[in-house]
């Protein structure tokens, strides 16, 4: 199922990209805002909802999940070493779970880390393990979805970024109904409820949030195997 | 030993066809791909290796399909014309990662012994990053070629290489050609062809204009002429003569001594310049088919 030959090409070719590289510092913004709150006085309860839903999952998560789930496959398509992999006797299944993985742990302990940190920041080993729960389920879909993204178009991130912004940042705020279809909300909502805290709401409760998460994993994922084993080379046509 | 086979092959993008209704069978040895920049012949590769599914025909290898089939890239190695190496591996472990990756029992001793058939040498360690674009092409060659496959396609696999990497590598196909392996690789440079394969396969337009021997491709033209250029030791004489003969549609005197002549048939012609010579009693010193070169074939394919 997992290729350990192609999950450590996968973590060279994403810790040798300067990108990445410069986006590993943005979760130390979650913490270093959440104790900044906290010297300055705030209670939990008051920058709880703009630093840890607003920051920290609203924008660093589901960025640093683009950034990493477009890359993992996506940068090899688009600099032509995908080859290298895929004229290999090597089942495309294998393959999209092997970047699929790489992209979920190195994104989970990156966001996770610093979630954990500013949940402690907040007095509460239980937040801040919560906190990991909800990036864990956000991160596995956000990357399952952008490593689709990243076969169905050349230009993920921008399509990524859109998705981030109009639908989780626009619409899933004014149109309730959304939420059901917004990762986002899987992750605050299984967060919430694990944490058990008053400090931030999930819109969802923590069955849909989870059984909606798997559904688009699973989904994602599928249609990401099935669109790879008809990958097809491009390039001037000679 | 594997065959590649091509049945009614066609793609076409909209509305334009890059490959039209070709149908040819590949065996053991070395084949050349021979066609103008932008004659199909990426296309073509692309989709015998898999990567490119025909519009209409099937490609296969040995009798499997090769479109959605992972598993034909056991039977074959490819070399595609972008330069598709890891910078951050060096050469060494580029190649290692593609045995690991067909799961061979011995990936490190299958690499080594790629990396000496390129004759890499000491860059096998550096970063591929840090390669001259002939040292790439190599390694690529070495990675496709490390689990040994009985079909290898490139894809002009001499770009950026120079002379003398040129012949090595030439040596290393025409050896994998001669133990039984089917090589195709495309080129639009005639003389490479024409040192690597006497066997061509002609794409122009999308079309397949000639295939097989490039000589005998050349022969069957007979609606072309022929051109020689002979020496001997009396050029006006044997031009006369020559004339007077059926298959003998012009004759030319060279200033610097010589003579050119074309004939509408080539095997009339062969056999009627040695008794024309024997009868008026000269003596031809050389006899050269001036146009037998892969270039003047293909300039009158692309012409016609």
């Amino acid at each position: 199922m997992i290729n350990s030959t192609i999950v450590r090409l996968t973590l060279r070719g994403l810790f040798g990209r300067r990108r990445f590289l410069l986006l590993l510092p943005l979760p130390a913004l979650v913490v270093g805002m959440a104790v900044l709150a906290d010297s300055l006085g705030a209670t939990p309860a008051e920058w709880g909802q703009p630093v840890l839903v607003g920051l920290g999952f609203a924008a660093v998560l589901p960025v640093l999940a683009l950034i990493v789930g477009a890359s993992v496959l996506g940068s090899e398509i688009d600099d032509g070493t995908a080859v290298h992999i895929l004229a290999k006797p090597v089942p495309r299944r294998e393959i999209v779970l092997s970047k699929l993985l790489v992209g979920f742990v190195v994104t989970t302990l990156v966001v996770g880390a610093g979630m954990l940190l500013a949940g402690l920041v907040a007095g509460s080993a239980r937040l801040g393990l919560g906190l990991l729960a909800g990036t864990a389920v956000g991160t596995l879909a956000y990357s399952a979805v952008f490593l689709l993204v990243s076969l169905l178009t050349r230009r993920p991130v921008l399509v990524g970024l859109a998705y981030i912004l109009v639908w989780e940042g626009l619409l899933t705020n004014f149109l309730t109904g959304t939420r059901v279809l917004s990762i986002q909300q899987y992750a605050i909502s299984v967060a919430d409820w694990a944490a058990g805290t008053d400090v931030f709401t999930g819109g969802l409760s923590p069955q849909v949030a989870l059984i909606m998460a798997a559904v688009v994993v699973v989904a994602t994922t599928g249609l990401a195997v099935d669109r790879l084993r008809s990958f097809t080379l491009t390039g001037d046509t000679s | 030993m594997s065959t590649v086979e091509l049945s009614g092959v066609s793609r076409w993008y909209g509305n334009v066809v890059a490959v039209n209704d070709i149908s040819m069978a590949l065996g053991p040895g070395v084949t050349g791909l021979l066609g103008p920049n932008g004659a199909g012949k990426t296309t073509l590769l692309h989709m015998m290796a898999g990567f490119l599914a025909p519009s209409r025909g099937t490609v296969s290898v040995d009798g499997a399909p090769v479109w959605r089939h992972p598993a034909i890239y056991r039977t074959l190695g490819l070399v595609s014309e972008r330069e598709a190496a890891p910078d951050f591996l060096t050469g060494h472990e580029f190649v290692l990662s593609s045995a690991r990756l067909h799961r061979l029992p011995d990936p490190a001793g299958a690499a080594a012994r790629a990396v000496a058939l390129v004759d890499l040498g000491e860059p096998q360690h550096r970063r591929v990053g840090t390669y001259s674009k002939g040292m790439r092409q190599r390694i690529r060659v070495a990675a496709a070629l490390v689990h040994d496959p009985a079909v290898l396609l490139l894809d002009e696999p001499f770009n950026g290489m120079d002379p003398r990497q040129r012949l090595h590598m030439m040596e290393v196909l025409h050896r994998l050609g001669e133990t039984g392996r089917t090589v195709l690789f495309s080129s639009h440079i005639l003389e490479e062809v024409a040192q690597l394969s006497g066997t061509v396969q002609v794409i122009v337009a999308g079309r397949l204009a000639a295939s097989g021997d490039y000589r005998t491709i050349r022969r069957l033209m007979t609606h072309r002429p022929h051109v020689f250029t002979i020496r001997s030791s009396d050029d006006r004489r044997l031009a006369v003569a020559l004339l007077a003969k059926e298959p003998v549609v012009g004759v030319e005197l060279e200033t610097a001594g010589g003579l050119t002549v074309r004939t509408s048939d080539y095997g009339t012609f062969a056999r009627a310049l040695p008794a024309v010579a024997v009868a008026e009693g000269i003596r031809i010193t050389r006899l050269l088919p001036a146009d037998e070169s892969l270039e003047s074939v293909f300039s009158y394919l692309v012409a016609s």
